[in-house]
């Protein structure tokens, strides 16, 4: 990978992680309200369907999440194994297109 | 008078530790401990030493776990009891007992290209560089640097990727982006951008921590990170 590019995903893993500060927040504090609510989960999802702000959210929050977690564990997996180049860098861009599957199948499932 | 008991390590790579018993005295330094070791006791004993007053930067070791310079350092300060442990460098190959090679610490210097370019000669006017300038001030707080390699041996990401250019190399990278004398930072910040340059670094401030000229290494890290993303939005990194 080019050097351009390797500093262009620090970028995108530090921007990253400022949109997930702010939705991680929003969603424990979703989530304490709705415990302390006591709402249960048809409620909740009574709330969700057809919610295109929290669709929004949430979609938003799982694309942070798949930018930044596979940036982040290429870097713990090349300094703790050594692995470096090209295959290391697919498997890396597999890992965050699996995370962006399966959340936008998450989300897709208390929207619709 | 009260006896030291010091662990040197000697031998190479697989060396091992060797006890010595050397007076305590006071205001005893670490390196006034290896010299009395090197002079009185064992004169095989290798070890590299120049100004012994922390200008020179050759004397640094690891002392007790930690890099530090030994003639700046009071035993009194680091002894644990009566006991002292003092080993090479880490992430650096050992030459002899006490002395690593220090040849990769200054190749990643040039790596990062640490040499000062300009485009003036000698008969040009002297350049007129404002104290208070940001620049300047920026230069003035890492250009202290002794070259003594703590910083190196304390890092973290030197010890997980030997590709890493290290905290000392960066500070020097830094201090010539912020020359507005030098002409060369285009190539400069490519050649400290990505994997092995600022990039890695993960901020455990290590070499801010052990730098024994108190100097910040990390803060200038940062400001290359910084800079060089802004090269690399702008498409000047290639």
């Amino acid at each position: 990978m080019r050097s351009r590019s390797q500093v262009l995903l620090w970028g995108a893993q530090r921007a990253s992680a400022a949109v997930l500060a702010v939705c991680v927040l929003v969603h424990l504090v979703t989530i304490v309200y709705a415990t302390r609510n006591g709402l249960s989960a048809a409620e909740i999802l009574g709330r969700t369907r057809d919610s295109s702000l929290w669709l929004a959210f949430y979609l938003a929050f799982v694309a942070a999440v798949a930018v930044h977690a596979p940036i982040g564990l290429r870097a713990l997996v090349s300094e703790a194994t050594g692995w470096r180049g090209r295959t290391l860098d697919l498997c890396i861009l597999f890992t965050g297109l699996l995370l962006a599957a399966w959340g936008v199948r998450a989300v897709w499932s208390v929207f619709a | 008078m009260s006896v030291l008991e010091v662990s040197v390590w000697r031998g190479g790579e697989s060396g091992c530790f060797q006890c010595y018993e050397v007076p305590r005295l006071e205001s005893q330094t670490v390196l006034d401990v290896v010299s009395h070791i090197q002079r009185r006791i064992d004169p095989t004993l290798a070890y590299r030493y120049a100004c012994r007053v922390g200008m020179c930067g050759s004397c640094a070791m690891t002392v007790n776990g930690r890099a530090r310079w030994t003639c700046r350092t009071h035993v009194a300060k680091v002894a644990n009891g009566n006991r002292l442990d003092i080993a090479p460098l880490a992430n650096l190959p050992v030459v002899r007992d006490l002395v690593t090679d220090m040849t990769e610490f200054f190749d990643k210097w040039q790596r990062a290209r640490g040499c000062f370019r300009g485009d003036k000669t000698r008969r040009d006017e002297f350049a007129r560089v404002p104290p208070e300038s940001p620049q300047r001030k920026a230069v003035d707080e890492g250009i202290e640097c002794i070259g003594c390699g703590v910083c190196y041996s304390a890092c973290d990401v030197v010890s997980w990727n030997p590709d890493y250019l290290g905290p000392a190399a960066l500070n020097r990278a830094w201090t010539l982006v912020n020359d507005v004398r030098d002409t060369d930072n285009r190539a400069r910040l490519a050649a400290v951008a990505g994997d092995a340059g600022c990039h890695a670094c993960h901020t455990h401030m290590n070499c801010t921590e052990r730098c024994p000229k108190q100097l910040t290494p990390t803060g200038a890290i940062s400001g290359l990170k910084k800079r060089v993303l802004v090269a690399a939005l702008r498409g000047e990194l290639d």
